[in-house]
């Protein structure tokens, strides 16, 4: 199993906002034991992918030079429950950065009504700590989580060498408002 | 420019909010670590919320000051030396350095973090401001 918990960037405004998609399947282990015979996605597991979905829009906002680390979940409120067949929409708000660290406004949506909501602190590493204990690789940012906003631009750029060319960066927030619905892919930087 | 007493609310209240601790515990005198269970990780925490709740800027390092023990020394034999208390005296203006010079011992530097300490640190980036 790879520990990615998002499966693509529907909208990415760097240092602001980005909004991501999970779809629930049951070829996913973790639905069988979770639980048998009633398949619901983990709520841990909807925080991983607000996390995963925040920690890359903080990592970005820094040009990915800082190692970011989920470091506390202050608040997270639960709603309802998704199940297998289901698609989770996940939106999340950069609300402070600082050198030391992030703290974004994460929400999960199901059908467009709100599933989940939560306040998640990120830290930067101490670099030279970090470098001391785990090496200079980026063990936060692995080519495979990065590879799904790598995706999502790639799909950008094919959709504007197709003659449907996207509004430029930063210019395609307009109702860029919480609603949790899935819309065509907006601003991928 | 606001009391001590309505930044201290405010300052409770921002504590209730990032330790989940009671309004009740959160008196003057509380230590951070000591009596409200904050780890390091809920500092980085307060200072947001501090920045957010009174629309102030927190410096890094200016309210929890790092490395408070790296330079050899302001230690020795497990207690701070006259220049490692005169260290925490300059660079933690708002605490009750009293009380560790009575027992230097640096396991009790966390107790100079106090809920005192925080709106004392506010009211003066208040009034600077």
């Amino acid at each position: 199993m790879r520990w990615i918990w998002i499966d693509k960037f529907l909208e990415f405004r760097s240092g602001e906002f980005a909004r991501a998609i999970k779809n629930l399947t049951l070829a996913e282990e973790h639905l069988h034991d979770h639980f048998p015979g009633y398949p619901v996605m983990p709520a841990s597991l909807i925080i991983e992918g607000l996390a995963q979905t925040g920690g890359i829009l903080v990592g970005e906002a820094g040009g990915f030079a800082e190692k970011v680390v989920l470091a506390k979940i202050p608040r997270a409120e639960f709603f309802g429950v998704a199940c297998a067949g289901d698609q989770l929409v996940y939106e999340v708000t950069l609300t402070d950065l600082r050198s030391e660290g992030a703290v974004v406004e994460a929400k999960a949506f199901l059908n467009g009504e709100l599933l989940a909501d939560a306040e998640i602190v990120f830290a930067h590493l101490d670099n030279s700590r970090a470098n001391q204990i785990f090496g200079p690789k980026n063990f936060v940012f692995t080519q495979q989580l990065l590879g799904v906003l790598d995706l999502a631009k790639a799909q950008a750029r094919a959709r504007e060498a197709g003659g449907h060319p996207e509004p430029a960066n930063g210019a395609a927030e307009g109702g860029g408002e919480a609603n949790g619905q899935p819309r065509e892919p907006q601003t991928v930087a | 420019m606001p009391t001590y007493e309505q930044i201290f609310e405010k300052v409770q209240a921002t504590l209730v909010d990032a330790l989940g601790v009671d309004e009740e515990e959160v008196t003057s005198n509380a230590t951070l670590q000591g009596d409200l269970g904050a780890e390091s990780i809920d500092f980085l925490d307060i200072v947001f919320r501090l920045e957010r709740n009174f629309g102030i800027k927190i410096p890094r390092g200016e309210l929890f000051p790092e490395n408070l023990t790296a330079d050899p020394e302001w230690i020795a034999d497990g207690k701070l030396t006259t220049k490692g208390v005169d260290e925490l005296k300059s660079r933690l203006p708002f605490a009750d350095i009293s009380k560790i010079e009575e027992d230097p011992s640096v396991d009790k530097i966390g107790d100079l973090y106090t809920v005192d300490m925080l709106v004392q640190y506010v009211q003066s980036k208040l009034s600077t401001s």
